[in-house]
């Protein structure tokens, strides 16, 4: 699956709404999310609402539904512009993602939008290859990545298992305060 | 074999602790008036809790509790409060966690006791630890040495099921030491 191609995809979704972020604790953070029809218009809709939201938060680069209260397999992402990218997919969503592949872990400080006050030093694959599909066409694609974009997947998909970055923080001083969201 | 340290006296070991309102200088000022008795910090841990100053120290010093005691006391005058206590000189190597708990979920009390019981109930040993609360979030993460012969598996049912009494969030991962490449 080529960038452009994924970003033409994410481009021929609807303009959605920006949602309010669910914040920690909070039930819905924590539960597995369930499996959805990618072609469902509700699955369209809602991938359109994630984009418009991520776009509207400062600094997000990727938001799993369940950020925005809807317990949905399904995330999106734009880490074009993020100074620790290298490959990257540009704006995307994914649906139902399966993560294939990972390895090579490296450990890193990570921030949340549903967890404003923290940043923690959690341990990823900066290899990844992760199976998905596509809103509205239904396309399977398989996207093979690195570095901070495979970070961001990985942290998005333990968002749809009902997982936080708290959840795999490396060690009793991993977690660290933080004024705000950035 | 260092022979310097055969010449010393048989120095005392003892706990220091420190804490009280934050400001520029505390760790030079305590540093400062205990290396005036030759004091020597073995170990220590500073942190800002709710933003008071926290340490506690284990230094060596060839001198009384008295001695020591009075030399902090005008320390105290700068809102801090300050006490020392004599160790007996023994303990073996320090543990290395075996393992990463993480707790997460709505602040209310009994969480932190709740769960370390479950550790402790199966020998399991608490060899750091840190809570943090913001806004309504608790967090707390500690770094556990199970002994060889715990069911791990059954350790994290029990885990479960107490942190779902509670209300809360539980994992137990295997600790990742290994950070040289």
């Amino acid at each position: 699956m080529s960038p452009e191609l994924l970003a033409q995809l994410a481009l021929a979704l609807p303009v959605g709404d920006v949602r309010a972020a669910v914040q920690a604790p909070n039930p819905v953070l924590s539960t597995r999310c369930a499996e959805v029809d990618p072609r469902d218009p509700a699955t369209v809709a809602l991938a359109a609402d994630l984009l418009a939201t991520m776009a509207a938060a400062p600094g997000c680069v990727g938001l799993a539904a369940n950020q925005i209260g809807i317990g949905q397999r399904v995330f999106s992402l734009d880490v074009s512009e993020h100074p620790k990218t290298r490959t990257h997919h540009g704006r995307f969503v994914l649906v139902n993602p399966v993560i294939e592949q990972a390895s090579r872990n490296e450990k890193a400080r990570e921030g949340c939008l549903s967890v404003p006050d923290f940043t923690g030093d959690v341990k990823r694959a900066t290899r990844l290859t992760v199976r998905g599909w596509v809103p509205s066409s239904g396309v399977e694609v398989v996207i093979t990545t690195d570095a901070f974009e495979a970070r961001a997947i990985q942290h998005e998909v333990d968002h749809l298992d009902g997982l936080l970055f708290l959840d795999r923080a490396a060690g009793a001083h991993a977690i660290h305060a933080r004024q705000n969201y950035l | 074999m260092d022979l310097k340290s055969h010449s010393l006296p048989l120095v005392n070991i003892y706990a220091v602790t420190v804490v009280g309102h934050d400001r520029p200088g505390i760790v030079a000022d305590v540093t400062g008036a205990l290396a005036t008795h030759g004091g020597n910090i073995e170990d220590s841990s500073m942190t800002l809790l709710r933003g008071y100053f926290a340490w506690t120290l284990v230094v060596a010093l060839d001198t009384d509790i008295a001695t020591i005691e009075s030399t902090l006391a005008p320390l105290e005058q700068t809102h801090l409060k300050i006490a020392v206590v004599e160790l007996t000189q023994e303990v073996g190597g320090s543990q290395t966690a075996t393992h990463w708990l993480s707790v997460h979920g709505s602040d209310r009390p009994g969480i932190v006791s709740a769960v370390t019981a479950v550790v402790a109930g199966v020998g399991g040993n608490i060899t750091d630890l840190t809570t943090r609360l913001a806004g309504t979030l608790y967090v707390v993460l500690a770094d556990v040495f199970l002994p060889p012969g715990v069911d791990v598996e059954s350790l994290t049912q029990q885990l479960l099921d107490v942190a779902a009494e509670l209300g809360v969030d539980v994992s137990l991962r295997v600790a990742d030491n290994d950070d040289v490449l």
